[in-house]
């Protein structure tokens, strides 16, 4: 089953990468949550898949699954959460400002 | 103790200034900030006497021990010369400066810099650690930066400032590198321990190299040739600036740092013939160069470089006393360091009052260009004094200090001529005759000084105001150094036995006797070759003078483009050029790219090393089973996500992103974990509803034109990174060189009082975590909230292209 996940959660990225690189702003944001929930996958498959039930003392005596991994994702959940909803705001601004949902019409070397 | 607050006072009072300068707004602020060199140079002379009786003082504040590098100040003889002479042109500078510079100026910045630099300048020469005396060299060279470009809103004084900047810099670096050699060799930063060691030092493969980085440092601070382009360009500063920095103290740090690590250097071959060889050059190539300019200021600064190379000339014949070692033929050696000294401080009198008499000029005439001056004499009688009084020393005149120290330097030549060490019996005979046309050529341009600006007729239509003489505040500094122009030239005995005998006693510290390396000063020695030198110099020098124009043309000789400036200006433009277009290149603004270069570097570091170290290991044996359910879900994701790929709707994206998240779910689900289930499902709708209520504000997903190549590049870097994800996370499965710590968590009912392991780490284990992502929500809350409230003003678009 892990290796299956990782093959998952390299198509996943690989998916993610592709979308990050496009110019289009709406198909970057949606790689970047796709990335993330790639990257949950893949704490929670480093810390071991099936190998006890589920981390509550009142269901059963154990062994548990690893508790930890799944701290980290629900932090993680969150956070990339509230990154994906500032970048749609970030979006709709830039939008707003430049009139351009594409990364290449922007900036230029308007560098000094 | 009373060192080290010497240093710190400037310091201090600098920091200090900000606040007070809004505090006393109808009084000029040079009076308060007047006070620090005053003390200061008070407090230096009361140590004058002891100094002489051949004491020295020495005081250590541990900084870095196990560097070796320690905040160590040493007071002896050569340190006290340059002390007094910061301390007490810096009274004088500052002084006339209140009367240069008025109230509108931004005095704090000025006197702020100015306070840093003295600072900076005591520290160097009162510190006996070559680390520390380095951060306190390079400080004086970006005070002086800021002096120079004080005037910032001149293109000439930012141009000035950085080329000064750029080659001081350059040669700090390399000294740094030179002491850092010798700490390789002898163990030691400190001067005193070095000096005590020289002869072991001198044995070893890497003295030279450090030698000649040490003396590259020292050859730029004190614009040697042919490091010297930069002193003339810094003649856009503030004339008390110019007075001070640039003639009186900083570039004399560099014949400091000279004369200080002569112990240490002295007495080989290479030191003395590049010591002598650059400063005889400088010598002449400074006071030739001189005669040309129309700028008085530019014609000062010629002259400066070629006195530094006079001083710099003479501390290299003086270092062969050090090779003959100690004996009574040898000590007639030491001579040419005695009048080097004795230059040094004659130089800061008569050059300090010579800046402030062109400060003058230009102050209350409004140009400083000799092809419109003339005739000031009878209109300007003070200014005139201080001119004569100054030029005259300069060309080595009596009844002037500059007479002695020039006869000085001659004899010092005439000296080496007889030496036949280092095939001086071949070369010799160069230095008396480079000296003596050097020193034509500086009567000559001491001669335009005076004559051009004071003599001949008044041209008032060429000049900016109408003259007068200037404001009696601004005549007593300059009238305060001509005394002691002539004062020294009446008792310079009093200055040899207080002031230079124990500096001699710093330079040749083997040598048994102070007092005998002190000569007694005679300004009538009988008519010998030195005097006769200098009535050729004064007879040749008025012929020269008179028949300036006819053989002005010689200038012309060497065209621009060959000019070491011009070497300079190609150096600087091209490799600014090079670097521009370079960076342009691949910061062209484009995100796309810049994510390319991220991606790329990834793969090729972690992937490459990943090869590199054969960390690849993969056992399908250890994973746990599969479940039909569990293959279609994966089937499902995957589609899903390859789907996105070709996706031409925004709507489409989201809900193919949606069925990714959801999916998620499911597979938090089946491998036991509820509480992320929960939230997955949670925020997977709440973001796509999230994306759909945003497209009611962006445009269409319109499709990328992208040519087939790109599309290839990009497919070949995903699929890079996700092959990499995954070799990596299979390893990492494999990877079992720790056991793992979540069984401590298991206890979470005896440790936090909680059933669900998940929930006692996030609100008890690792609670500050969570607070922390709390704040991050809340600022992602506020900046959305900004972001869409906020108007952007009218024109605020246009800020970032200005």
């Amino acid at each position: 089953m892990e290796s299956l996940m990782m093959i998952l959660i390299g198509v996943l990225v690989a998916v993610a990468t592709y979308l990050v690189l496009s110019r289009k702003i709406l198909r970057v944001i949606i790689g970047t949550a796709v990335l993330s929930h790639a990257v949950h996958l893949l704490i929670l498959t480093v810390g071991g898949l099936k190998k006890g039930d589920v981390p509550l003392l009142s269901q059963s005596d154990g062994p548990y699954t690893d508790a930890l991994p799944q701290a980290l994702i629900l932090t993680a959940i969150v956070i990339s959460f509230a990154v994906t909803a500032f970048v749609l705001v970030l979006a709709y601004r830039m939008y707003k400002t430049n009139d351009a949902d594409d990364f290449s019409e922007l900036g230029g070397s308007s560098d000094e | 103790m009373t060192i080290i607050f010497a240093i710190l006072l400037p310091f201090i009072v600098a920091a200090c200034i900000p606040f007070a300068y809004r505090r006393f707004t109808n009084l000029h602020i040079g009076w308060f900030v007047l006070a620090v060199p005053v003390i200061l140079f008070g407090l230096l002379a009361t140590y004058i006497p002891r100094i002489a009786k051949g004491e020295t003082y020495t005081y250590t504040i541990e900084w870095i021990p196990s560097f070796h590098i320690n905040f160590t100040t040493y007071l002896d003889g050569l340190s006290m010369i340059l002390g007094l002479l910061i301390t007490g042109v810096g009274s004088l500078v500052i002084l006339y400066s209140i009367f240069y510079l008025s109230t509108k100026e931004s005095l704090h910045h000025f006197y702020c810099y100015l306070l840093l630099f003295m600072g900076a300048m005591l520290g160097v020469v009162l510190s006996d650690n070559l680390m520390v005396l380095y951060a306190f060299w390079e400080l004086t060279s970006v005070s002086s930066f800021l002096l120079i470009a004080f005037w910032h809103h001149r293109k000439a004084s930012r141009a000035g400032a950085r080329k000064a900047m750029t080659i001081t810099v350059i040669g700090g670096v390399a000294m740094l590198v030179g002491f850092l050699l010798l700490y390789a060799i002898g163990g030691t930063f400190s001067v005193r321990e070095l000096i005590s060691q020289a002869d072991m030092l001198q044995s070893h493969v890497l003295f030279v190299p450090a030698m000649l980085l040490v003396l590259l440092g020292a050859f730029t601070k004190s614009a040697q040739f042919p490091f010297h382009i930069w002193l003339p360009d810094a003649m856009e500063a503030p004339t008390p600036v110019s007075a001070y920095l640039h003639s009186a103290t900083m570039v004399k740090a560099g014949i400091y740092l000279v004369a200080r690590t002569t112990p240490i250097f002295g007495g080989h071959e290479v030191w003395f013939w590049t010591v002598s060889v650059i400063g005889l050059v400088t010598l002449f190539w400074g006071s030739f160069n001189a005669v040309k300019q129309f700028d008085l200021k530019a014609l000062l600064a010629y002259s400066t470089v070629s006195q530094l190379g006079l001083i710099m000339c003479l501390l290299g014949l003086g270092s062969a006393a050090l090779h003959l070692g100690y004996s009574t033929e040898s000590v007639i050696y030491t001579q040419a360091t005695f009048a080097a000294l004795f230059h040094l401080i004659n130089h800061s009198t008569f050059k300090g009052a010579l800046f402030m008499m062109v400060g003058i000029v230009d102050h209350e005439v409004g140009t400083r260009d000799i092809r419109r001056l003339g005739g000031l004499m009878a209109l300007m009688p003070f200014t005139f004094t201080i001119a004569v009084i100054g030029s005259f020393s300069m060309a080595g005149l009596p009844p002037f200090n500059g007479f002695l120290s020039k006869e000085m330097f001659f004899a010092a030549t005439l000296h080496i001529t007889e030496l036949n060490i280092f095939s001086l019996e071949a070369f010799g005979l160069l230095f008396p005759i480079i000296a003596w046309i050097a020193s034509v050529l500086t009567f000559v341009y001491c001669m335009i000084i005076v004559a051009r600006t004071f003599l001949g007729k008044v041209k008032p239509e060429r000049l900016e105001k109408p003259p007068h003489e200037a404001p009696f505040g601004m005549l007593i500094s300059p009238f305060i150094l001509i005394a002691l122009v002539i004062g020294i030239f009446l008792f310079p005995n009093v200055l040899g036995h207080y002031i230079l005998q124990p500096a001699m006693a710093s330079v040749y510290p083997g040598f048994p006797s102070s007092e005998e390396l002190t000569p007694h000063i005679y300004a009538w020695h009988g008519i010998n070759t030195e005097l006769l030198m200098t009535v050729g110099v004064v007879v040749l020098g008025i012929v020269l003078y008179r028949t300036l124009k006819k053989w002005r043309p010689i200038y012309r000789i060497i065209p621009e483009r060959y000019t070491l400036n011009a070497l300079y200006e190609r150096v600087i433009t091209t490799s600014e050029n090079t670097s521009g277009s370079i960076t342009r290149r691949y910061m062209n603004g484009n995100l796309s790219y810049y994510f390319m270069y991220i991606y790329i570097v990834f793969v090729a570091a972690v992937a490459g090393y990943f090869l590199l170290s054969d960390a690849f290991s993969w056992q399908p044996s250890k994973d746990s089973s599969v479940q039909y359910y569990e293959l279609i879900l994966v089937l499902v994701m995957i589609f899903a996500s390859v789907a996105l790929l070709f996706a031409k709707g925004r709507i489409t994206s989201v809900l193919l992103n949606g069925v990714l998240g959801y999916s998620v779910a499911f597979f938090f689900v089946i491998f036991r974990a509820p509480d992320l289930a929960l939230t997955q499902l949670v925020v997977e709708s709440v973001t796509t509803a999230l994306f759909l209520i945003s497209f009611k504000f962006l445009p269409e997903l319109k499709p990328e034109r992208t040519s087939k190549a790109i599309v290839f590049s990009k497919a070949l870097v995903s699929i890079l990174v996700g092959a990499t994800v995954t070799l990596i996370g299979l390893a990492v499965m494999n990877y079992e060189k720790f056991s793992a710590i979540s069984v401590y968590f298991e206890n979470a009912y005896e440790l936090a009082g909680g059933k669900n392991i998940v929930n006692a780490i996030l609100g008890d284990f690792r609670a500050f975590d969570t607070m922390l992502e709390v704040v991050v929500l809340f600022i992602a809350g506020l900046g959305v909230y900004t972001l869409i409230k906020l108007k952007a003003k009218k024109g605020d678009a246009d800020v970032e292209n200005k």
